[in-house]
């Protein structure tokens, strides 16, 4: 360890900003995924005092860019102005792609190849395509294949009215081919193997809003920044917090996976939402070279894979294995930032740390980890309130911790990430405010 | 092989002969007397020539292939004859290049327009490029004249009387994809391919494009007589023949002889010709050397703007803001609040939209144009233009912070309409960065931009902002910052008088009437509806307390009751959807032309009034200012050449006469023959 940490180019977070993440509400949004993150980038980088150029590479993370949106990185990093010259590439870890995208960004600057790097992530859910089915598809290519005529029309006898049934992307994005189970059921899973109640699913659920809420009223939200679309639409904040969502309001929603005797309801789930989350990168170098303010280091990265049947417990092993590596334990972290793809799952990691059996068979510990004080978990509340835009909330999580280390004057903080196949993500934040030695 | 001064031959391995068209000692190739003798002596050569494959007419220049004839011969000729004679000369050479036996293709990169299509129309083939550059018409009418090198006749007989005429009518230019579409070019294509297209119809041959049956039809005797009645009445719902008879005459020529023979030839030549003398063509061609004047302004400066800043997201700062990302530049535009800025978007997608078309064109214009809720675009913004409300402390503390933040050597601009750049200058250290940019509504259609110094504005600063104004394409007006500056402080009495006239009764249509008569794009009336009579007022009390006016109470109390014209739906007149409900029409009790004197001698008297301030530097300035800032009738070449052709002093006389009549003292001190006399 001694020597990784010698290799390496220390990593640090000098800005970074988001678009209000805006609930998809039954048709296209107006801004599609480059859309996002070109109004999140185009602020950050006026306020910085080096030119677009001068960054070494963009990385994007973008779960289902569109059809016309293939590398939205390049096409993002070109729309802000980078100029020809500055490479961008795209990653794609589902769930995790934003997270991924600032890893991926770390190394660049770890290892020297860079020393400013433009990270984070984009997705516009509300964009993802309905698609023909497979049915449809070789009718249509049968029927562009006919050259005559009577072989037109001979093909057209086939077609039948299921052939239009369309496909639709999202779900099946969120749908895991390898276990045959959506993302809410692998959430079930994780419930019935902590014994995870509706009610507890519910309250955690109604503490995201009203966490979020306050969040809002106090002004926590620093890192959103208005988003416009070419109609004249704009927004200035998140709009999927519901500040009057209740107990029994929550109680009263039918479950959406497991229909008929699961818990897992759209309530405490996260939403479907489009957003776009952006982080800039620095080396000391460049931190010197700019007299960039210093926001936080990334001391590290962990990835870990699990049963993808119960892919909603990813952060406790990409985090166990991160914090052994350090040596700390569980209360040596000041804040936590676990996304909320689901409460169950959110709950379901918790339990599993507490969990002494849990902890010997599946991480390799002598003990349970530890029991996470609640009160220091998503205090500005999470996904369920806010949204989950797959592509950008794995950098959008790490922003925000950064931003609660500063505000509590805290020593350090992890963010981590559930992912759909089966993994999780973390990294461990320390606040510093100046490069190092 | 010969050479020639303002042609270059060459024959490449194919036996093609590349006619390159060189004109000596400029960047723009443009037709005059002595190219035409060099390419007829070159035509000449050819005519019986089977050596070559071939001929591909071709420019050497940079920039465009052929800008049309040169201008300034518009104005030397001595008769009608000698420009008949001229006329008839160009139209038999491009005859011999039309008749030569071996193929001719016209290859076209970039502009080709007047002349120059009249020559690629001659050629048997055409190819051009499909880029943005490339813009192909016939814009005489423009200039108060008609193609008189054939243009008038070929062009509807190849692509048929009804696209045909439109060209030549309206003066429109099309783009290389559109002239494709039209039959009018053989084909358009990418840059990469230009060279081998042009060879393809050289070596091909193949069969050169001809109008379709229905569209030949179209040209014949009975067609043209259903026809020519139908676009007359069109032509005359625009404009009025005797203000630009081009057009009308060109109907006339077609409809009499058609497209075909000597007869349409020879009446195409003698009725431009006679053109040239008319009063429209001379004060048309005035106005385009005024707006070349005008382009030509701070060309030497050395200042490459690549970043402006715009604070204040209304109108009109967010349509500057807009105009500027189209003219590629990169532009922050600041307010207060996103819910400021978004309109201002809105605005911009739809300009970029109509302007650009292509969607990946319009996202990069977008993109251009970044909302600035935070101010960071101003230390990066090389200028700052502020266009916020017209309030001297609010515009004071701003300027004032900006200097401190702006980079030192930014320019810092005002869109101010009417308070003095020395007011606002008074707070900062160096008062000497304040210059005025000062655009008009609608800032899209608007090509003036009044550059305004103030006493204690920087030479160099009022230079930098000149070049900027040319670098986004608008026509910079050197003014002095007096009340009003010039365009304003002309117009605004000119309004005043107007609703003056409908206090003592007269109907605001027949004074709309009578000033639309006289040439203006719209009547005074119509016009303080359509800028806003709170703007008016609000002008007309802040320039009456310089020049001691009367403000007509009609105005203020159409603004009391809110009547604020048509953004309010009612003003003077009633709207509907923004649109002016047509009111009756009146019978006059006076002439026309009594009421357009009236109102024209008002403004005239500003006009002088702000020669002998030294507003602008001279009348030719003010001419151009009135007529690119209001559309001052433009084939009457502008105020004080309007005044000039019909008599200062008469006209001064009658001034007086009208004003002693109304119980008004004119001073002495206004005396319009002794002011142009001094200046």
């Amino acid at each position: 360890m001694d020597t990784i940490s010698h290799m390496r180019r220390e990593v640090y977070v000098v800005d970074g900003l988001r678009t209000p993440f805006l609930k998809a509400r039954g048709k296209p949004g107006s801004l599609s995924a480059s859309d996002l993150a070109v109004n999140a980038g185009r602020e950050l980088l006026a306020r910085q005092p080096f030119t677009p150029a001068d960054l070494g590479e963009v990385v994007l993370g973008c779960m289902m860019p569109s059809p016309d949106e293939a590398n939205i990185g390049r096409i993002v990093a070109l729309r802000l102005g980078c100029g020809k010259a500055i490479p961008a590439w795209t990653v794609q870890r589902n769930c995790a792609s934003g997270m991924q995208a600032i890893d991926s960004a770390i190394k660049d600057i770890a290892t020297g190849r860079h020393d400013l790097v433009l990270a984070g992530g984009t997705e516009a859910m509300s964009r993802a395509p309905l698609l023909f089915n497979n049915k449809m598809v070789n009718w249509l290519s049968g029927f562009w294949g006919a050259k005559t005529l009577t072989a037109k029309l001979q093909q057209m006898i086939h077609f039948r009215p299921g052939f239009l049934a369309p496909v639709v992307a999202l779900l099946r994005g969120l749908t895991d081919p390898v276990v045959n189970l959506s993302m809410g059921q692998t959430a079930e899973n994780v419930a019935y193997r902590f014994n995870i109640t509706r009610e507890q699913m519910d309250a955690f659920a109604f503490e995201s809003h009203q966490r979020a809420a306050q969040a809002q009223d106090n002004k926590y939200f620093a890192d959103v920044t208005p988003a416009f679309s070419y109609t004249g639409e704009y927004a200035v904040v998140d709009d999927g917090i519901r500040r009057d969502t209740s107990m029994d309001k929550l109680s009263t929603l039918k479950p959406i996976f497991d229909k008929k005797f699961g818990a897992v309801t759209a309530g405490n789930s996260s939403q479907v939402t489009d957003g776009a989350a952006l982080l800039l990168l620095a080396s000391k170098e460049a931190v010197k070279k700019y007299q960039l303010p210093v926001l936080a280091r990334i001391v590290d990265t962990e990835w870990a894979g699990l049963d993808p049947a119960e892919m909603g417990l990813g952060p406790v092993y990409a985090s166990t294995s991160l914090l052994r590596r350090y040596n700390l334990r569980i209360d040596d972290i000041d804040f936590w930032e676990i996304n909320e793809a689901f409460a169950a799952q959110v709950l379901g990691c918790v339990a599993a740390w507490e969990d002494e059996k849990y902890c010997r068979e599946f991480l390799g510990l002598d003990g349970a980890f530890g029991k996470l004080d609640m009160s220091r978990l998503n205090v500005d509340g999470g996904a369920i309130a806010l949204g989950h835009p797959v592509g950008a909330s794995g950098a959008r999580i790490v922003l925000r911790l950064i931003d609660i280390l500063k505000r509590q004057n805290a020593q350090r903080g992890v963010a981590t990430i559930c992912i759909g196949g089966g993994q999780g993500g973390a990294m461990l934040i320390e606040n510093v405010s100046e490069v190092g030695a | 092989m010969q050479t020639y001064k303002h042609w270059r031959l060459e024959t490449d391995k194919d036996q093609v002969l590349w006619l390159y068209f060189d004109k000596q000692n400029i960047s723009v190739n443009t037709m005059d007397r002595e190219v035409m003798e060099e390419l007829s002596d070159i035509t000449d050569t050819l005519v019986n020539n089977t050596e070559y494959k071939g001929i591909i007419i071709a420019s050497a220049k940079k920039n465009g292939f052929i800008a049309g004839a040169d201008i300034s011969q518009f104005t030397q000729f001595t008769d009608v004859d000698e420009a008949v004679n001229l006329l008839k000369r160009g139209q038999r050479i491009y005859d011999k290049i039309e008749h030569l036996k071996i193929p001719t293709v016209a290859m076209i990169d970039g502009f080709c327009l007047g002349g120059g299509l009249e020559l690629a129309l001659a050629c048997r083939y055409r190819v051009v490029e499909d880029g943005a550059k490339t813009r192909l018409g016939l814009p005489e009418v423009k200039l108060g004249i008609h193609p008189g090198w054939g243009g008038s006749v070929r062009l509807p007989r190849l692509i048929g009387a009804l696209q045909g005429l439109n060209m030549v009518l309206s003066g429109h230019t099309i783009s290389g994809k559109a002239a494709a579409k039209l039959g009018l070019a053989d084909v358009a294509v990418p840059k990469r391919h230009l060279v081998k297209a042009a060879k393809y119809y050289v070596l091909e041959k193949t069969a050169p494009h001809q109008a379709t049956w229905l569209q030949n039809l179209t040209n014949a005797k009975p067609a043209r007589t259903i026809l020519a009645s139908i676009l007359r009445k069109k032509l005359r719902a625009k404009i009025n023949p005797q203000h630009y008879p081009a057009p009308f005459h060109v109907l006339d020529n077609w409809e009499r002889v058609g497209v075909q023979g000597d007869a349409a030839m020879d009446k195409e030549a003698r009725s431009c010709g006679k053109l040239f003398f008319s009063d429209t063509c001379q004060n048309l061609v005035r106005v385009f050397f005024l707006q070349e004047r005008l382009k030509g302004q701070a060309k030497e400066t050395r200042f490459n703007p690549e970043h402006v800043h715009v604070i204040g997201a209304g109108t009109m700062g967010g349509d500057i803001a807009a105009w500027c990302a189209l003219q590629g530049l990169n532009v922050t535009l600041q307010d207060r609040d996103a819910k400021f800025i978004a309109p201002a978007i809105k605005r911009a997608y739809q300009l970029f939209k109509e302007k650009l078309k292509e969607p990946y064109l319009v996202q990069k214009a977008m993109d251009r144009l970044t909302p600035d809720v935070q101010g960071y675009g101003v230390p990066k913004a090389d200028i700052i233009i502020e266009a916020i409300f017209e309030d001297l402390a609010a515009k004071q503390a701003l300027f004032k912070s900006l200097e401190t933040q702006a980079k030192p050597q930014a320019i810092l601009a005002t869109n101010t309409s009417s308070i003095p750049l020395d007011d606002i200058n008074s707070v900062l250290q160096t008062p000497e960065r304040l210059v005025g940019i000062h655009y008009f509504n609608p800032v899209a259609k608007m090509q003036l931009v009044e550059v305004v110094k103030g006493d204690r504005t920087d030479p160099l600063v009022v230079e930098k902002a000149t070049s900027f104004v040319r670098k986004i394409d608008r026509l910079p007006l050197p003014v002095k910052s007096s009340p009003g500056f010039l365009v304003n402080r002309i117009l605004m009495p000119y309004l005043l008088e107007a609703v003056m006239m409908m206090d003592e009764g007269i109907p605001a249509v027949t004074i709309d009437k009578a000033m639309v008569d006289f040439g203006m794009p719209m009547g005074p009336v119509a016009l303080a509806d359509a800028v806003g009579l709170d703007v008016c007022l609000s002008v007309a009390k802040y320039l009456g307390k310089y020049f001691n006016s009367k403000i007509p109470p009609r105005l203020i109390q159409l603004v009391e009751k809110g009547k604020l014209g048509r953004k309010s739906g009612e003003g003077f007149y009633q709207y509907k959807k923004g649109k002016q409900i047509k009111p009756h029409d009146v019978v006059a009790e006076k002439s026309l032309e009594e009421i357009s004197d009236r109102l024209v001698l008002r403004m005239l008297d500003e006009a002088f009034a702000c020669l002998r301030e030294g507003v602008v530097a001279d009348s030719d300035l003010l001419d151009a200012g009135m007529i690119f800032g209001t559309g001052f009738a433009p084939f009457r070449g502008g105020p004080i050449h309007y005044a000039r052709s019909r008599g200062i002093n008469d006209l001064f006389q009658q001034y007086v006469k009208q004003r002693q009549q109304r119980g008004e003292k004119v001073e002495l001190l206004r005396n319009w023959e002794a002011i142009i006399e001094a200046v």
